[in-house]
C-alpha cells in the first residue's frame, strides 16, 4: 500500500503494482461490468436537482458540495456514457467524454469510500428514485479492481482471505466462543453436526462485543432451541459487500451459507450488524448463484419471533427508549416494526427521534467508514447530527440493532465526551429474560 | 419556401423523427441491457412487483418533509414549471388544432389570457430555476452542459410563444416560425439529454420501487 495525495491535497491509498493505464482499465472494466438495465436508467434519469444532498449526513453536517450524493459518481457516470450508455459509440468517436483518468478516480476515493456509508437515505430523497446508495456500492466494485480502496479496508479484505473474518483466524472461533460461555456463564453450542438454527456473528463480537456471543445462546437455550456456532460459516459481516471485493463477497456468502446447509440447518440467523442483512439477505441469492434453501434473519427479526410466539418472557423495564434505525436493517432492509416490537414486549416506551425509521440518519459509520480512520473528521460532524436528535428525543436509554452502528456511536460519544451509553437491544433482551 | 413553411414542414418533421427516433434509441439501449432480477425471496406479506412498481412512480410525485427544509425551492418551482409547462402546451387552443392536424385527436382549451399569464409564471418559474442552479454551490458543482442546453431548449420555446403571443419584436409569421424551430430543436434535443426524464421518470421510480417492495421498506 502506498498513502498519497493528489495535486489537489485528497490523500488517497494505492495497492497493488499496476501501470496507470492497467489501474484505469481495470476500474474500468469493473464499472462497466455493473451496468444492467436498472444501473443504466438510473444513471440516465438524474435531473441535477440537488435533492439528494439534503439527504447525506456528510453534506448536512458540513456544507461541503463534494459530498452531494450524485457527486460521488462522477467518474462512474462517464464511465457508464463513455463505455455503455445507449450513445457510448457517438461519444468515443467525437470526443464528446473522455475516460475517466486515474488522477479523477484517486481523487474520487474520499467520496466513494470516506463519505458514504451507503446509507441509502439519498435514494429516498431522489425524485426520479434514482438508488444512488446501490450505485455507489457498484462504483465500489470498479474502484477495488484498480487497487483504490481505502488502507482499512484493503487490511480487513486481506485478513478476511488469510482467516475467513477480518477479526480472528477460524481455528480460534471455537475458543473464543468458549471463553464467552465461561465468562458469561452460558452453555455455549459452537461446530455441531446438526442443527436448525445456524447463528453467525460480526467482527465486533469477536472483539468488543463478546457479550453478544453469549446472550444469543442465553435465549437460544431459554427456547429449547437445536443451535449450533460453527467454525466454517460464522462470518456474516461480508467485508466484500462494503469494499468491492465482488470475488470476496460471494466467497464469504458461500461460506455461511454452505455451512447451513450443511449442518442441516433451516435458518441462518445473522448478527446484530446492518451490512450484513444486506449482503445476506438481499444478496446471497445474487452471488450464491441460486435459490438458497435456508431462511436468513436478522437478529432482531429472531428476537420479534421469540417474543410474540411467547417462547420468551421478559421483564419491564420501567424506561423510555430511542432507536437508532440502522440503514441497511431499516431502510434498506424493511425492518423498521421488529425492534420496536421487541421494546414494546420490554415495556419500554419508545421516544421516536426527529428523523426515524425509514428516513433515520446514519450513525455515519456504516459501509466500512468507522474502520477508515481518514475519516474520523467528517464521521465525528455527522455524529453531531445524531447526538442532538437524541438529545431533543430526550429518552431514558439509546438503543439499536447493529454493532457497527453501535461502535460508532460510543466512538462519536467518547470523542464529545457524550455521557450516553448506546445499548444493544440483542442484550437488553438477553438481561431481561423473565424466569 | 418562407421561415414560417420551413418551420413547420421540413423542420418540424425532421425534429419529430429525431425525436422518435433518438427515443426509441436511447430506451431500448438502457432496457435491453440485462435486467439482473432479483433473487432473494421477498419479504413475507410484501406488494406484487406491479403493485410495487406503481407505488414507487406514485410515491416519488411528493417528497418526504424531512428533506423539504433545504429542497422546498426546489420542490415548490419544479412543480410550478412542470404545471405551466404542461397548460400552455396542451391548453392553448392554437396548440390543440396544431396537434389536431398533425394527429386528428383534440381536447378543449383554456383561453387565452388565462394561458397567457400562465406562460408569464412559467418564465419567471424557469428564469428562478436557471439563477438557482448558477447559484447555488450544490447545483453549481453537478451541472452539466446538458442542464444548460436543457434549460434554453425549454426556455426558448415559452420566450418566442410569449412575444408571437404578444407580437413582440417582429412580424406575427416571423415569430410563430421562431417559435415552431425552438420547439424543433426542444425536440431535436429531447432524446439526448436530461429532457429524456419526462420518459425516464417512470421506469427510474418503478426500478426502485420493485426494489423495495420486495424488501417491504419504505420509499
Amino acid at each position: 500500500m502506498t498513502a498519497k495525495t493528489t495535486t489537489a491535497g485528497v490523500a488517497y491509498d494505492v495497492h497493488g503494482d499496476m501501470s496507470e493505464t492497467d489501474r484505469r482499465d481495470a476500474a474500468m472494466k469493473g464499472f462497466v461490468r455493473e451496468f444492467g438495465a436498472i444501473a443504466a436508467a438510473h444513471m440516465e434519469s438524474c435531473v441535477r436537482c440537488g435533492m439528494c444532498a439534503n439527504a447525506c449526513h456528510f453534506y448536512v453536517a458540513t456544507g461541503e458540495p463534494a459530498y452531494t450524493p450524485i457527486n460521488k459518481l462522477r467518474p462512474f457516470e462517464q464511465a457508464y456514457h463513455r463505455h455503455a450508455g445507449p450513445f457510448a459509440p457517438i461519444y468515443r468517436m467525437l470526443g464528446i467524454v473522455p475516460s475517466v483518468t486515474v488522477e479523477k478516480l484517486e481523487e474520487w476515493q474520499r467520496l466513494i469510500f470516506d463519505a458514504c456509508t451507503l446509507c441509502g437515505r439519498c435514494t429516498l430523497a431522489c425524485p426520479m428514485g434514482i438508488d444512488i446508495a446501490e450505485l455507489i456500492k457498484e462504483a465500489r466494485h470498479g474502484m477495488y479492481k484498480a487497487g483504490l480502496i481505502p488502507e482499512r479496508l484493503q487490511l480487513m479484505d486481506r485478513t478476511t482471505k488469510a482467516w475467513g473474518s477480518p477479526a480472528t483466524p477460524a481455528e480460534d472461533f471455537a475458543d473464543i466462543i468458549n471463553e464467552a460461555g465461561e465468562e458469561f456463564g452460558v452453555t455455549m453450542n459452537v461446530d455441531l453436526p446438526k442443527a436448525d438454527y445456524l447463528v453467525t456473528v460480526a467482527p465486533a463480537e469477536l472483539s468488543e462485543h463478546t457479550k453478544a456471543l453469549a446472550d444469543v445462546a442465553k435465549i437460544m437455550n431459554r427456547m429449547g432451541l437445536s443451535w449450533t456456532y460453527h467454525s466454517e460459516g460464522f462470518e456474516a459481516s461480508n467485508i466484500g459487500y462494503l469494499n468491492g471485493d465482488t470475488e470476496l463477497q460471494e466467497k464469504m456468502t458461500r461460506r455461511i451459507i454452505d455451512t447451513a446447509i450443511k449442518i442441516g440447518a433451516k435458518t441462518l440467523v445473522l448478527p446484530e450488524c446492518g451490512h450484513a442483512y444486506g449482503a445476506a439477505r438481499w444478496e446471497a441469492a445474487r452471488w450464491y448463484g441460486g435459490d438458497i434453501p435456508v431462511r436468513v434473519i436478522h437478529m432482531t427479526e429472531f428476537l420479534q419471533e421469540a417474543v410474540n410466539s411467547g417462547k420468551i418472557k421478559l421483564n419491564k423495564i420501567d424506561a423510555t427508549a430511542s432507536f437508532h434505525d440502522p440503514c441497511q436493517l431499516v431502510r434498506r432492509g424493511g425492518v423498521t416494526k421488529a425492534p420496536r416490537d421487541v421494546l414494546g414486549k420490554l415495556g419500554v416506551t419508545v421516544k421516536e427521534l426527529q428523523n426515524h425509521g425509514s428516513l433515520g440518519v446514519c450513525c455515519g459509520g456504516g459501509g466500512g467508514v468507522v474502520s477508515n480512520v481518514r475519516a474520523d473528521p467528517i464521521r465525528f460532524k455527522a455524529f453531531e447530527l445524531k447526538r442532538r436528535e437524541v438529545e431533543d428525543a430526550g429518552a431514558d436509554r439509546f438503543v439499536t440493532a447493529c454493532g457497527q452502528c453501535r461502535i460508532t456511536l460510543t466512538l462519536g460519544a467518547k470523542h464529545f465526551n457524550w455521557n450516553k451509553k448506546v445499548e444493544s437491544l440483542l442484550e437488553l433482551v438477553a438481561d431481561n429474560l423473565a424466569d | 419556401m418562407d421561415l414560417l413553411d420551413f418551420a413547420r414542414g421540413p423542420a418540424l418533421y425532421f425534429a419529430l423523427a429525431v425525436f422518435a427516433l433518438g427515443t426509441l434509441w436511447r430506451l431500448l439501449g438502457i432496457l435491453l441491457l440485462p435486467w439482473g432480477l432479483i433473487r432473494s425471496p421477498a419479504r413475507e406479506g410484501s406488494p406484487s412487483p406491479f403493485s410495487s412498481a406503481l407505488k414507487g412512480i406514485v410515491v416519488k410525485l411528493w417528497p418526504h418533509k424531512e428533506f423539504m427544509a433545504g429542497g422546498f425551492f426546489t420542490f415548490i418551482n419544479g412543480y410550478i414549471f412542470h404545471l405551466g409547462l404542461a397548460i400552455v402546451v396542451f391548453l392553448f387552443v392554437p396548440h390543440i388544432l396544431f396537434i389536431k392536424n398533425l394527429f386528428g385527436i383534440s381536447w378543449p382549451g383554456l383561453p387565452s389570457n388565462v394561458i397567457y399569464a400562465v406562460g408569464v409564471i412559467t418564465a419567471v418559474s424557469l428564469i428562478a430555476a436557471i439563477a438557482n442552479r448558477m447559484t447555488s454551490p450544490v447545483l453549481r458543482l453537478i451541472s452539466r452542459v446538458d442542464d444548460y442546453i436543457s434549460w434554453v431548449m425549454t426556455f426558448l420555446p415559452v420566450l418566442t410563444g410569449l412575444l408571437a403571443v404578444s407580437h413582440l419584436g417582429a412580424r406575427y409569421e416571423t415569430l410563430i416560425a421562431l417559435h415552431i424551430l425552438s420547439v424543433a430543436a426542444f425536440f431535436v434535443w429531447f432524446p439526448f439529454g436530461k429532457l429524456m426524464h419526462a420518459f425516464l421518470f417512470v421506469f427510474s421510480r418503478a426500478m426502485t420501487g420493485v426494489r423495495f417492495g420486495h424488501r417491504g421498506a419504505q420509499l
